[in-house]
């Protein structure tokens, strides 16, 4: 099989089936959550509530002055990385012509030179996010394997993306399959890794606000 | 499987719903929630981690509703929830966590991890993993009816001396008064003057109270321990007296987890909404204060600060009505740092006051709210439950500081223009304890 033949297939039905796995892992994953139902509360709610489910979803991104002095590493790391991920895929203007390719929607993206210097941000985040997670007591302790499954499954698609922009490492064409099959890897594994929390962050921060809100607190 | 043992697996996979399956889904080890315990801020030790408390919980979870945890479940390829590994968490889910709430307001993914502990404790009572002294103290409130063994004839006792020192008359089974009066084992027992000053206020109010032979004992143990259906027996005590003597609202005295137990999970435990309202003693003093029937004359000079008790501010949502009552009678208020909802809790919540086995990690954690307490500079520290007020006099005095506690209630007391000739409402059928 020739590089072109691997990125043909990597393109091809070896996405497809990276894209319906990890779209029927997805419904499974928020089946087994929301399935679980809740009861509902009998408790009559305050009235007059500052904090709702909605208000926590968007709010809960913004950090507590006291934790954020407490543990800035965390902080700064994560939203560095984060920011630097999202950029990468949805505002890299190749990224953006493939999006276009496949479903018929577009949209404006970013300069490359800066994509580029954000996805190597993240990457240099997520390298701190590991050093962190080695040298906290309390992050090795929360650690198992999974941790450094999920860790490695996010890097190798940033990695794999940046080498094959910058024609490094290896034949372009080979790489850019390598960068294909990390995405694809990492579609079927997302929704069984706490990676998932890209969708269940959603639900966990509506009921935290929900809970909060009924007794008259923004949380 | 020892039956015990299987009772708290069952109880685990009873408690768990979506909203723990979201949270433990969405949890990314990033250990955030450390940084807003006070169990590890003042100890250092990972163990104390909130989310590492929940464990076996999570495992549970994961074998039982996810479908790769089932899978490995049936390979036997994941570890089982033992007896063992529970005696190891108990220490863990009762003597460091107080169900403060402060880790569930830092999640970056808004996981209520206290939610999940509340849930725990249930399995963990069911299999025989609580602290020996919270059981005892349950056992308390459900035979005799108070967890520290407080009968009628005690408060019959305080309500006479409150009656000889104010004058006043304390009325006792009055069917059709406008509130119930609850109080905790901790006022009638060490503040009594509780009582007094709640009497003085309504007397110049001019409102209709009662107070209930068979259901005087606001604290709920069993919501500690997570036993809910003892939690339910002691509750259906105060709604049967409710219903019984026909109030419109039940007040749920300087107690923070009374008012949780009752106006927020009351309903739940009983299976149905209640037809009378739950009021904190805070939310009834300022709406009387709005009314204009609160009237105070002059100012406490002295530097004072307030510590918010979690379940009335963080968990229970009254944080405004204690600031607009203190700035009535205190000159020099003084607001602690992350005062409100984001207030470190005195260490003592949660049953770890009740559980002797917790004093010295307690008063370990209590350094937290040592330094908060000297940043103010005051020596008088306002509080308004009972339970908050002995630990922090506990640690306090451990701590060798001369500051004075005092509940808001009595302080506002303190400050009361009382008017003679206000007559006390006497609706027919009442009686009085003289």
């Amino acid at each position: 099989m020739s590089h072109l033949d691997l990125l043909t297939f990597a393109r091809g039905s070896a996405l497809n089936w990276a894209l319906v796995l990890f779209a029927a892992g997805v419904v499974l994953r928020l089946f087994e959550i929301l399935g679980l139902g809740r009861r509902p509360d009998l408790a009559k709610p305050r009235p007059d509530s500052p904090g709702s489910g909605w208000r926590t979803i968007v709010m809960r991104s913004v950090p507590k002055a006291d934790t954020l002095k407490r543990d800035a590493v965390t902080y700064v790391s994560g939203y560095t990385f984060h920011i630097g991920l999202l950029v990468s895929i949805f505002f890299f203007a190749p990224h953006i012509e493939f999006f276009r390719s496949q479903s018929g929607f577009g949209w404006p993206g970013l300069p490359s030179a800066l994509v580029d210097a954000l996805a190597v941000i993240a990457m240099v985040a997520l390298g701190v996010s590991l050093a962190h997670r080695i040298t906290s007591p309390v992050k090795r302790m929360l650690s198992d394997i999974s941790d450094y499954v999920a860790w490695a499954m996010t890097l190798l698609p940033l990695l794999t993306g940046y080498l094959a922009y910058h024609h490094l490492l290896l034949e372009y064409t080979m790489m850019l399959a390598l960068h294909l099959f990390s995405i694809e890897l990492l579609l079927v594994l997302l929704p069984f890794t706490k990676l998932f929390h890209a969708f269940s962050l959603f639900i966990s921060r509506w009921y935290n606000g929900d809970i909060s809100a009924r007794k008259g607190v923004a949380s | 499987m020892s039956a015990t043992l299987e009772k708290g697996i069952n109880a685990f996979k009873e408690v768990i719903d979506a909203p723990i399956a979201s949270f433990f889904s969405s949890c990314v080890r990033c250990g955030m929630c450390a940084e807003a315990c006070l169990f590890y801020t003042e100890t250092g030790e990972a163990k104390y981690t909130p989310i590492h408390k929940l464990e076996p919980l999570r495992r549970v979870w994961q074998q039982e509703y996810t479908l790769l945890g089932g899978l490995g479940k049936l390979l036997g390829l994941t570890r089982p929830v033992t007896d063992a590994e529970l005696a190891e968490w108990e220490p863990l889910v009762y003597d460091s966590c107080t169900l403060c709430g402060r880790c569930s307001m830092i999640c970056p993914v808004g996981n209520d991890i206290t939610y999940m502990i509340r849930k725990m404790r249930e399995g963990m009572a069911a299999s025989g993993h609580a602290p020996q002294d919270m059981v005892a103290a349950t056992t308390r409130a459900i035979t005799i009816g108070s967890p520290m063994g407080v009968k009628w004839p005690a408060v019959q006792a305080q309500i006479k001396h409150v009656q000889a020192d104010t004058g006043i008359e304390v009325p006792v089974e009055r069917e059709g008064a406008d509130y119930l009066v609850l109080m905790s084992s901790m006022e009638i027992i060490n503040f009594p003057e509780y009582l007094s000053a709640l009497s003085r206020i309504f007397k110049q109010a001019g409102i209709s109270w009662t107070l209930a032979q068979d259901a005087f004992e606001a604290t709920n143990s069993g919501i500690q321990i997570g036993a809910s259906d003892l939690a339910g027996e002691i509750v259906g005590r105060i709604v049967v007296a409710a219903e019984r003597l026909k109030v419109k609202c039940v007040i749920s005295p300087e107690c923070g987890h009374a008012y949780t137990a009752l106006r927020w999970e009351g309903p739940n435990l009983m299976g149905r909404p209640f037809g009378f309202e739950v009021k904190h003693i805070l939310e009834v003093l300022d709406e009387l204060h709005k009314a204009g029937k609160l009237k105070t004359k002059g100012k406490d000079q002295r530097p004072l600060t307030y510590h918010d008790p979690c379940q009335i501010a963080r968990r229970g949502g009254v944080v405004e009505q204690p600031r607009r009552l203190l700035s009535e009678v205190a000159a020099d208020f003084r607001e602690m740092s992350d005062a409100g909802v984001m207030n470190w809790c005195c260490g003592g919540g949660g049953g770890v006051s009740a559980n002797s086995r917790a004093d010295s990690l307690r008063l370990q954690a209590f350094k937290v709210k040592k330094s908060q307490i000297e940043a103010t500079g005051v020596q008088t520290l306002i509080t308004a439950c009972a339970n908050c007020r002995i630990v922090l006099e506990e640690g306090l005095e451990h701590n060798h500081m001369k500051v004075e506690v005092i509940g808001l209630t009595e302080l506002l007391a303190e400050y009361l223009v009382e008017d003679n000739s206000t007559p006390v409402p006497s609706p027919a059928g009442g009686r009085g304890l003289g």
